[in-house]
């Protein structure tokens, strides 16, 4: 019965919206760093890939 | 549900990053190497006459800023390369998590319609934008870079929720919101300079934007098509 519960349990969280929310979110995170963040490690990693790319850039 | 995701997105956002660069390499990073010999004075332009800068040009230091070394340029390419992927990974999840949605509404995502929200997110991140600010070969002088990013992101969100509306909205009144959202940050307007005070010639500007919009919306084609795809066929997972 406990392990029947269980299954069921995982089974809703991952049918959920959990995922859609963590992979937005994710999708979220790496444009920020690849396009917004002003430290200058990403600013200049980032230079010609964010001109190209029309991402407002200094 | 997750590995799904996740596994669509990393593929589709590798592919769309692999073309990302190919035309990034082929189409822009020259004009961006000669926009930055203007911005960094190295050449100027007057009455379209090239004039350029010899007393710079022998100066070392503007040596070393303006002629890159090679393993300067080698450090360039690859971060371009790396940078490209983060990027069009992170678009493909944003993408895939709006498939899903689309799913639990009873709209299934096929691979041709994974081209359509590839068009779709073209129009909302790229061209929806440009209307107000364009895109920038370096040496453009621009509005405060805080400002723009705020007007960019607001006008990106939406115009995607604006076409999400059109596209899958069941009643005029979704449209009608649509509408509205669509044209409201053009109403408001995107932060601009005064004056013009670009240094490159306007040439290689004009050159540099209709490349910009055309090299993003071929690679949201791929990410769309790309997506499509493997969202259809991890549809077990």
């Amino acid at each position: 019965m406990t392990v029947l519960t269980r299954t069921q349990t995982s089974t809703e969280t991952d049918t959920g919206l959990m995922p859609i929310v963590g992979a937005f979110a994710a999708g979220v995170f790496l444009i920020f760093f690849a396009g917004f963040a002003q430290a200058t490690v990403f600013h200049d990693s980032a230079h010609d890939t964010r001109h190209t790319l029309a991402f407002p850039c200094h | 549900m997750t590995t799904r995701l996740f596994t669509s997105a990393v593929f589709a956002g590798l592919i769309a990053g692999l073309i990302a660069v190919l035309l990034q390499f082929t189409l822009m990073q020259s004009l961006i190497l000669e926009g930055e010999e203007y911005e960094t004075g190295n050449k100027s332009h007057f009455g379209g006459v090239l004039v350029i800068n010899e007393a710079l040009e022998a100066s070392g230091e503007a040596a070393t800023e303006v002629k890159e070394e090679p393993e300067n340029l080698l450090k360039r390419y690859s971060l371009a390369f790396f940078v490209q992927f983060i990027v069009f990974v992170g678009w493909g999840l944003i993408m895939v998590a709006g498939f899903a949605v689309a799913d639990r509404f009873g709209r299934k995502v096929t691979v041709k319609d994974g081209l359509l929200w590839g068009i779709a997110g073209f129009t909302a991140v790229h061209m929806a934008p440009a209307i107000g600010l364009a895109p920038e070969l370096p040496g453009t002088p621009a509005a405060e870079l805080e400002l723009r990013q705020l007007w960019w992101v607001t006008t990106v969100i939406a115009t995607a929720m604006a076409l999400a509306l059109f596209a899958y909205g069941r009643s005029a009144l979704f449209v009608g919101i649509g509408l509205i959202l669509l044209v409201a940050p053009h109403l408001i307007g995107a932060p601009r300079l005064d004056g013009y005070a670009g240094l490159a010639p306007p040439e290689l500007s004009g050159e540099y934007v209709a490349r910009s919009l055309a090299v993003s919306m071929a690679i949201w084609a791929v990410l769309g098509l790309a997506a499509g795809y493997f969202w259809n066929r991890n549809a077990d997972i």
